[in-house]
């Protein structure tokens, strides 16, 4: 057994977690005047866990660390760096919202960082209770932060919805993981592999264990048919809560979905996969129809969520498992590419609604967003490429993440399914454009009904801008970040 | 000529730099120096395209001008341009009608004008990016990316209902072009990882494959066209259109579609071509016929303009698909003399639109008594618009019916129509608007066309005469690529030995 914190393997844990101690309790001795302190020294935090996070991307090399109960590889690095990243932004762009509505506090940060420490715990995890740990620490964290305003009762009422069904969901994860460990005896990802492959386990423990497992990880993710809770806790959070919930969590999902199904139950593949295109087209088809008659922009995004996390499990279902590693390695690379991206843009989606919103009143109909484009091109053009970017258009990064998930989806030969599969996802698309493009009326079409100036500090500027741009020059020139995520996968998978 | 001066890459990055300036520093209350930054643009942006036809090798197979840079080698995706003779003149054409486009705003165009003209610049390099793109990814990007402008000019700069046209637009060829998304990713995988369009033209396919393809594609360009009876969104559109939208919209976006036709459906499903070419001419056959008709009877001139462009895009389909080197040479021809004549009506039209604000045929009436300089410029349009010889309209109206007479004889008669139809809406709306007694006071206070209108007609005037009088050498340029595309779409592409 290693002695505690001495393996480089969890050192970006190790900084998050001694960070996120540091700024509760320096929090503690702080007036409300002085907050601004303690959200530099997050800030300084994620940038030493960033830091700390990219050293795999340059060594390459897959560590083992704790009896092989947590991992890096380049697959975590990349990830982590993105949730990091996420957290960053979700900070910033919160911080006036935050400021002028009493959630400027100490709980903000340390359980922004403690939520953040979850989903790392989750990207790292090679071993069914690690999984399970990071997701709680994740979810708990998280039932906090929407309660955070707890005089406001849309917000409890969320916390509450989010609280039960995510206890529920935990439970089935749970569930399914113990039949795993019952089927096979081993809570370790890929010794489970290996125990399942040599014939040792009973099919059908497995098969059941595989259905609550996909039924969880459907739950964390927003996906029909356990998608209901997404809607009414992204309309009830916090603006800045429902930002973090979207963002980072989904790279975490990802993670569990590729650790659990792809390293650990690859035999299974069939069923599995089975399972993932009907819940897959289900959220597509919902989602994008469902998000039409919105018209609140946070519920919009909460049902464009469930469209978007369709097309990732598309992605999933495609990939050959135990058959060419270039190919496998191609479909799940894509699934990452999306995740990442997606998060990048729905951040930037949130930020917007922040950036509208101001002391005593709340951007959350899409009719907020009326005439934009007057008070303030910029960042009209900005939520412009955002929308873009989500709804799947060149030459933003989304039509990227699109395209090399439809061509993953294909790329086992080409079934006719597959095929069909295909059409009805771009068919769905259309559905989704129009949602989207609404938004993109709202703020160029129509005549502003509130001519309030804008307010953002620089720092909000500053990075709505490079979030905004991002979107688009990764849309143009995408070749970095793909092989980025085809390379870390392909590692991932020991090719 | 291993690697040629990047002309393409100028012609497609220039314009859209300059939108891109344009956006960044252009002051609204500053519109004369955004007007003139804008124009400036423009100018240059053409002037870099003359050198792409200049220095064209008429005999010459193949592409030219190629540039080939690795753009996504994750997918195998290229940054790769060239042009052969078909697609040779859209590049100027696209220029030219840009610059044409920049002074038809110039005035009516006062709220937000940075982006305005903005849009217009980025528009105008995405659209020559389409015509120049030789990898399957690239052209697509560029395809969809020219909505996103377009969108936003019906949307912002157009009339009273121009969101629900706005939307209709892009929603109708989103769907399109989604499908021939799905064509593209299948193309991708069946030929093993590659986006060379060229790759793809010589992949041999069963006639099942094909026929889909074709149907994805058909999807795409079909309603980009537009073809009956996908093609309600284009009048919607062109009526709440700003002028200048009108006029690249129906210049040089509807050839996009038919442009597709010719790099994609043709020669990678010429089997499925060959097929489906009955269907494809009746409702070609359709489009000029009805739509003629349907012309006729409007009552808004914009409207009118935009029904016979349905009905001019009518031939050029027809002329695709009788597969003869007359009617495909007529067809293209048909495509860059409609992109003079029909941006020259809605020009007009703008003209009109400025000084009186409406459309309606009914409002005007004796207004040759008043502007003679314009009267004169809209009866040779009118004329062209009919295909009178000596005007560009008549070298592809007539080499169509020639190509589809050959092919076979009622399908020339029924085509040839459309000099009676095109006769009829185009001169009985001239009639009616510009000959006869002045209809109001309103009609008699106006001014004739002043030097910025003078110029923007002169030169499609100009335009639409050199390529009547002396058609050679957009002619010429043709020949040789449409003989090998022709040639391509006499083999079939069957695997040998599948049934």
């Amino acid at each position: 057994m290693e002695p505690l914190l001495t393996s480089s393997a969890i050192l970006p844990e190790a900084i998050l977690l001694a960070s996120a101690c540091l700024v509760l309790i320096t929090d503690l001795f702080l007036s409300d005047r002085q907050r601004n302190l303690s959200y530099v020294l997050t800030l300084v935090g994620l940038a030493a866990v960033a830091a700390a996070a990219t050293v795999p991307l340059f060594t390459g090399v897959v560590q083992y660390a704790y009896g092989g109960m947590v991992l890096t590889d380049p697959m975590s690095a990349v990830l982590k760096l993105f949730a990091v990243l996420a957290t960053a932004f979700t900070l910033v762009y919160a911080r006036s919202y935050a400021a002028s509505r009493a959630m400027w506090r100490g709980e903000f940060f340390a359980l922004a960082l403690f939520t953040l420490l979850g989903v790392m715990a989750m990207i790292s995890a090679n071993n069914l209770l690690v999984i399970y740990l990071g997701l709680e620490l994740q979810a708990l964290s998280l039932y906090g932060l929407v309660a955070l305003r707890r005089d406001d009762p849309k917000a409890t009422e969320a916390a509450m919805k989010y609280f039960v069904l995510g206890a529920l969901a935990s439970g089935f994860l749970l569930y399914g993981m113990s039949m795993l460990y019952g089927a096979t005896g081993t809570l370790d990802i890929n010794e489970l592999a290996h125990r399942i492959n040599q014939g040792q386990a009973i099919h059908s423990v497995l098969i059941l264990g595989t259905i609550f497992i996909v039924a969880g990880i459907a739950f964390k993710m927003g996906a029909v048919p356990f998608h209901m809770w997404v809607p009414d806790v992204y309309q009830g959070a916090p603006t800045p809560v429902a930002l973090l919930l979207a963002s980072a969590p989904k790279l975490a999902a990802f993670a569990i979905t590729f650790r659990l199904l792809v390293e650990g139950l690859p035999q299974l593949a069939v069923d599995w996969q089975r399972m993932l295109a009907f819940i897959a087209v289900a959220s597509i088809a919902l989602g994008n129809v469902t998000a039409v008659a919105q018209t609140n922009i946070k519920r919009m995004l909460g049902y464009s969520t469930v469209g978007q996390m369709g097309f990732l499990l598309l992605a999933l279902l495609a990939g050959v498992v135990g058959g060419n590693n270039a190919i496998t390695a191609g479909a799940y690379g894509a699934a990452m590419f999306y995740v990442v991206t997606y998060s990048l843009a729905t951040a930037g989606c949130f930020g917007i609604i922040l950036f509208a919103s101001r002391a005593g009143f709340e951007a959350e109909q899409i009719a907020d967003l009326r005439g934009l484009a007057r008070r303030s091109p910029w960042f009209a053009f900005v939520m412009t490429l955002l929308m873009l970017s989500l709804a799947g258009l060149p030459p933003t990064v989304g039509f990227t993440a699109k395209f090399v998930v439809l061509q993953a989806l294909v790329s086992d030969g080409g079934s006719d399914t597959m095929y069909r599969i295909a059409v009805a996802a771009v068919l769905f698309s259309v559905v989704g454009a129009f949602y989207y493009l609404r938004v993109v009326k709202t703020m160029w079409f129509d005549e502003p009904t509130d001519d309030h100036p804008l307010e953002a500090g620089v720092d909000m500027r500053a990075v709505l801008t490079v979030n905004g741009l991002a979107v688009l020059a990764l849309g143009i020139l995408p070749q970095g970040l793909l092989a980025l995520c085809n390379g870390a996968v392909l590692r991932a998978l020991g090719g | 000529m291993s690697s040629p001066f990047p002309w393409l890459s100028f012609a497609i990055w220039i314009p859209i730099l300059f939108g891109i300036y344009l956006l960044a520093a252009g002051r609204n209350h500053r519109p004369g120096g955004v007007r003139a930054v804008a124009l400036a643009g423009s100018l240059v942006s053409f002037l870099v395209t003359l050198p792409v036809a200049l220095g064209f090798d008429a005999v010459r197979t193949g592409l030219q001008w190629t540039e080939l840079v690795p753009w996504i080698p994750a997918l195998h995706a290229h940054y790769a341009l060239g042009v052969d003779g078909i697609s040779l003149w859209f590049v100027p054409l696209t220029g030219f009608i840009t610059v044409v486009a920049v002074l038809a705003g110039w005035k009516s165009i006062e709220s937000r004008v940075a982006q305005y003209y903005a849009a217009f610049l980025i528009l105008s390099g995405l659209m020559i990016g389409v015509f120049c793109a030789t990898d399957g990814l690239l052209f697509y990007v560029f395809f969809e990316a020219t909505l996103i402008p377009m969108y936003l000019i019906i949307g912002v700069w157009g009339g009273p209902n121009r969101v629900y046209a706005a939307i209709k637009f892009f929603l109708y060829t989103l769907l399109g072009s989604l499908l021939m998304l799905v064509a593209l990713v299948y193309l991708y995988q069946a030929s093993g990882g590659s986006f060379e369009i060229a790759a793809w033209q010589r992949l041999p396919l069963a006639l099942h494959p094909q026929i889909l393809l074709f149907l994805a594609f058909f999807a795409a360009f079909a309603v980009k066209i537009p073809m009956w009876p996908v093609h309600t969104w284009l009048p919607d559109a062109h009526v709440e259109a700003p002028t200048a939208g009108s006029v690249v919209l129906a210049a040089i976006m509807l050839k996009l579609g038919a442009y597709g036709f010719l790099r994609f459906s043709l020669p990678i499903a010429p089997d499925a071509a060959h097929a489906l070419a009955i269907p494809v001419i009746v409702i070609s056959l359709i489009a000029v016929v009805y739509i003629g008709f349907v012309a006729l009877v409007q009552t808004d001139m914009k409207k009118l303009v935009a029904y016979s462009s349905i009905a001019h895009m009518g031939f050029v389909t027809l002329g695709f698909f009788i597969f003869n080197p007359m009617g495909m040479e007529g067809a293209i021809a048909q495509m860059i003399s409609h992109g003079f004549v029909s941006g020259a009506m809605f020009l007009c039209i703008g003209v009109l639109y400025d000084r009186l604000h409406s459309r309606n045929i009914a409002d005007y009436g004796g207004v040759a008594q008043v502007m003679p300089r314009f009267a004169a410029f809209m009866m040779l349009f009118a004329m062209a618009n009919c295909g009178l010889p000596a005007t560009s309209g008549f070298v592809g109206e007539f080499l169509v019916i020639l190509g589809a007479v050959q092919y076979q004889f009622w399908i020339g008669a029924i085509a040839a129509t459309t000099l009676v139809l095109g006769a009829a809406y185009s001169l009985w709306m001239y009639k009616r608007v510009i000959f006869g007694a002045v209809s109001g006071p309103k009609v008699a206070k106006l001014q004739d066309i002043d030097t910025r209108e003078f110029l923007a007609l002169g030169v499609l005037a100009a335009a639409v005469l050199w390529m009547g009088l002396y058609p050679a050498p957009v002619m010429d340029a043709l020949h040789t690529s449409v003989g090998g595309l022709l040639s391509q779409l006499a083999q079939t592409k069957f695997v040998p030995g599948s049934p």
